[in-house]
């Protein structure tokens, strides 16, 4: 019988204990004894949410079927654990063999928002690493980082030995072969990290040195070592259909936040909305052969018993075997009583008659993220979506029985006026009098439910407005409450729901995103303050956050609102993902100019994802 | 067809609650391939029900569940094809055919065995088993019970049927056969136990922990919820009177498939 790491008394006292028992379904058990690598794969937020991650689960597989490593589990212990953990000095365990992590070879951890760092700080020190990478000797795993906050790893870059940027699928084997050799030809730590800088898409932050101008800006970033590379380039897999994909996903006994099969049909997004860092880093469009992904379908969910199916990609509707793919999962399992999941859809025919088969008309509701009021801003942002699509989409689904309607917003976008504000609401009022215009008193299924909801927009690297002022906080409150405001004075606001996000949070949000090394102390100073789980409202301690500020003389505003000169270095400079800065730089000057660009199918941008030799971009070309 | 399933539940699975069980078993039913009968409508949803939900912290070797079928294999088979897709600490142990009208395993539930063990590291007092059958032998066992919005004064003595320190004793007071039946309990180095049959369901319900707590109230020990581990021998349905009580374990309501 496996021993567990805690006691029946400790778990019987914490919420969930089932969160740190592991022997889930589908788990992978190895024997230690034939294994060389022991690398554990870290999702720093609680279990429910990190189990339900994809990309995890990828890896997780791709690592387990190399014979000699065996890939173990851990998430961020919840808050009534870390307390009795740091009572009791327990070394943080991963979940598959229950042994401490410090005792493992590799801690990878997935980065996939800029809100967990700090937790990233409770899972070394509860696993007694040492938080800062320089402090750590031969005997402690090596710490590495992927995912998406990579693209600019500088806020946290001193607690992290190496960086891999990229998607999974491509040189862990190299990594971890690099690492046996090293070991092999009895090598340390050191040697391995030299050895780990020569793979591409492997960063190795120590190798490399900053200096600061007098006004806080990036002056130089050089190297202090010869096996490091100037650029790092992104890597990626190039053919989607035949690479890693989990046939047999992990299982969970507790209720994950995505509690089903995902399949991801594609990679990347033809789109160019401007403000969306995926859109840019995940560059170019590559989509999965569809009879493979009908086959992953079959044997996930076969292998996990889960009851519902969820497509994920960035834009479905823009997966040219989407209809094919559909009526197959709905002819295929709908009798078995499987549910379809179809998020990021485009509102329109086929997809109304989808989700009229696939769920119950009167509980579900439409989704529309026109992310700006006006068209005008819309068309700064580059999102293609316009009024009269939306007030179509939204007639034609009253008439197939729909009356609940939801409207995603940011507020603060560049080149945002009060107007762009007003057509938020106006935008809400007139999906509200269509549905009273053109629905006939007896045909309506009750009043019609518009909840408009706004997010704060906050700047991101490797994106058009990398370069852009965030709004203040200040700003962000007055324009929330104005739009609160205008929303009262519309005819129909009696049928309209305004949700508003906090504005503490996007603050940091801004900091962390477009963050240099000098944030790697705020973040220590916060943790150690108490700061834990600050993505979770109720654990959010703000005052700590501006102390820690404070404490080191730091302002945060630099980081968010100052716009950037186009001279300027940016602290994730080194990064090369293909997508070059000169088109970047380009899409922000058409964003001022209100200039759309064409998606990816309508015509290339020359936005330099061409490097990667396939994809959308050779898509044309093959077809003639 | 309705079936009737009884497995064990033991070691780390001990943590899962019940409607984590409940969603697991169906996930399984999915995984294994058996034809379970779905309820009609948009979100259908399997014909499965549980007999005596188990809390978390207790183990158990016999827990039922009933659920419908369109079609099934011989028992032997059905239990071979479900137990491949279990995980450790799961063992479907019975698969049975139910009569259509039978009563489903959670309104007939009338008493359940437990075995009580002191885990080890715990004070606790010398001679239990004197102190205990002190206990049991008094006239009335009241103790306070709580609910949400009252606190009554309840004797439960009547409803403790039967208690033992040894096995075989407890199963020649309970009619059970299967002596040489194998359990999935843990055991505790301290060796101190007692077994206990206890009205068990929708009437009244009597959990050991409450037996225990009002024993250590009566020995004047402090009760320590973590100190003990319960687990479950047996559930029985009743098909006595009501003046005459006459227990038989669910298992025994079905017949196996050939």
């Amino acid at each position: 019988m496996r021993k567990l790491a805690l006691s029946d008394e400790i778990l019987l006292k914490v919420d969930k204990p089932a969160r740190y028992i592991g022997n889930e379904v589908n788990m992978s058990v190895k024997d230690l004894n034939k294994i060389d690598i022991r690398f554990c794969m870290c999702f720093p937020d609680v279990y429910e949410i990190g189990m339900s991650h994809l990309g995890i689960q990828i890896l997780y597989d791709m690592f387990n079927r190399r014979e000699d490593t065996y890939c173990e589990r851990v998430y961020s212990p919840w808050v009534d654990l870390d307390k009795i953990m740091r009572e009791k000095n327990i070394p943080l365990f991963a979940l598959e063999s229950q042994d401490p992590i410090k005792e493992f070879d590799f801690l990878g951890i997935t980065l996939q928002y800029e809100m967990c760092y700090t937790n990233i700080l409770q899972i070394l020190e509860l696993s007694q690493i040492p938080i800062y990478s320089k402090d750590r000797s031969e005997d402690d795993p090596i710490v590495l980082g992927g995912g998406p906050c990579t693209y600019n790893p500088e806020p946290i870059a001193d607690f992290f030995d190496l960086f891999y940027i990229g998607e999974g699928e491509t040189v862990y084997s190299e990594l971890l072969d690099a690492y046996k050799a090293n070991k092999k030809q009895g090598g340390n730590r050191l040697s391995f990290l030299e050895k780990a800088a020569g793979i591409e898409g492997i960063y190795v932050p120590a190798f490399y040195d900053v200096t600061y101008n007098e006004d806080g800006t990036v002056r130089s970033f050089t190297k202090n070592n010869n096996h490091a590379k100037d650029t790092i380039k992104k890597q990626i897999e190039m053919d989607v259909s035949n690479t890693y994909y989990p046939e047999r996903p992990l299982v969970p006994y507790i209720k994950a936040t995505q509690d089903r099969v995902v399949l991801e049909i594609q990679r990347g997004c033809i789109r160019g909305c401007r403000f969306c860092q995926a859109g840019m880093i995940y560059r170019p469009v590559r989509e999965r052969d569809v009879e493979i992904l009908k086959e992953y379908a079959r044997k996930m969910l076969k292998s996990t018993g889960h009851e519902e199916i969820s497509l994920s990609s960035l834009s479905s509707s823009d997966y040219s075997k989407l209809k094919e793919l559909t009526y197959f999962l709905i002819d295929e399992f709908r009798s078995k009583g499987v549910n379809i999941s179809l998020p990021s859809l485009r509102i329109d025919a086929f997809s109304l008659d989808v989700m009229s088969k696939v769920q119950d008309v009167k509980k579900s509701s439409l989704t529309f993220a026109p992310e700006a009021g006006s068209q005008r801003l819309r068309d700064v942002i580059n999102k293609g979506l316009t009024e009269e699509a939306i007030l179509g989409g939204a007639l034609e689904a009253f008439y197939a029985g729909w009356n609940r309607v939801k409207l995603y917003f940011m507020l603060g976008l560049p080149t945002e006026t009060e107007e762009d504000i007003e057509g938020i609401a106006i935008l809400s009022d007139k999906i509200a009098r269509e549905y009273y215009k053109n629905m006939p008193k007896e045909t309506r299924n009750g009043r019609v439910s518009i909840v408009s909801s706004t997010s704060f927009f906050v700047p991101k690297p490797f994106t058009p407005f990398q370069w852009a002022r965030m709004d203040s906080s200040e700003e962000f409150l007055e324009k929330q409450r104005f739009l609160n405001r205008k929303m009262k004075e519309q005819i129909n606001y009696k049928s309209i729901k305004y949700n508003w996000h906090e504005v503490e949070l996007t603050m940091l949000e801004g900091v962390l995103a477009r963050g240099d090394r000098k944030i790697s102390k705020i973040i220590y100073d916060a943790y150690k303050a108490g700061c834990l789980y600050d993505s979770w409202s109720e654990h959010f301690k703000y005052e700590e956050w501006i102390k820690a500020f404070e404490n080191n003389g730091i302002d945060p505003l630099f980081y968010t609102c100052r716009e950037r000169s186009e001279e300027e270095i940016f602290p994730w400079e080194y990064i090369d993902v293909g997508v070059t800065k000169e088109f970047l730089l380009r899409e922000y000057k058409r964003a001022k100019g209100e200039k759309v660009t064409p998606n990816c199918r309508q015509a290339c941008a020359n936005c330099g994802a061409k490097v990667f030799e396939g994809g959308v971009c050779y898509e044309s070309q093959n077809q003639i | 067809m309705k079936a009737r399933i009884k497995f064990s539940k033991s070691g780390s699975m001990k943590f899962i609650g019940h409607l984590d069980v409940m969603r697991y078993f169906q996930k399984a039913f999915r995984r294994c391939g058996i034809n379970v009968e779905y309820s009609k409508g948009y979100s259908p949803h399997q014909i499965i029900s549980f007999a005596a939900p188990l809390g978390v912290g207790l183990t158990s070797d016999s827990e039922y569940l009933d659920v419908q079928l369109s079609s099934s294999d011989s028992s032997k088979e059905m239990i071979k094809q479900i137990n491949a897709v279990m995980s450790e600490g799961f063992n479907i142990l019975s698969f049975k055919e139910l009569s259509d009208d039978s009563k489903n395993a959670m309104s007939i539930v009338a008493a359940a065995d437990y075995l009580i063990s002191l885990k080890d590291g715990y004070e606790f007092t010398d001679d239990f088993e004197g102190r205990f059958s002190d206990f049991i032998s008094q006239d009335t066992i009241t103790i306070l019970k709580k609910t949400k919005k009252s606190e009554t004064m309840m004797d439960i003595k009547p409803f403790i049927y039967q208690t033992a320190f040894k096995k075989t004793e407890f199963f020649k007071k309970t009619g059970r056969n299967d002596n040489e039946a194998a359990s999935v309990a843990d055991v505790y180095e301290n060796g101190t136990v007692v077994y206990l049959q206890l009205a068990t369901g929708s009437v009244t319900n009597i959990k050991p922990e409450l037996v225990m707590d009002a024993f250590c109230q009566y020995a004047g020990i402090v009760f320590n919820e973590y100190a003990f581990q319960y687990h479950r021998l047996e559930v029985y349905g009743d098909i006595g009177t009501e003046e005459e009580r006459r227990l038989v374990s669910l298992n025994d309501l079905g017949t196996e498939v050939l």
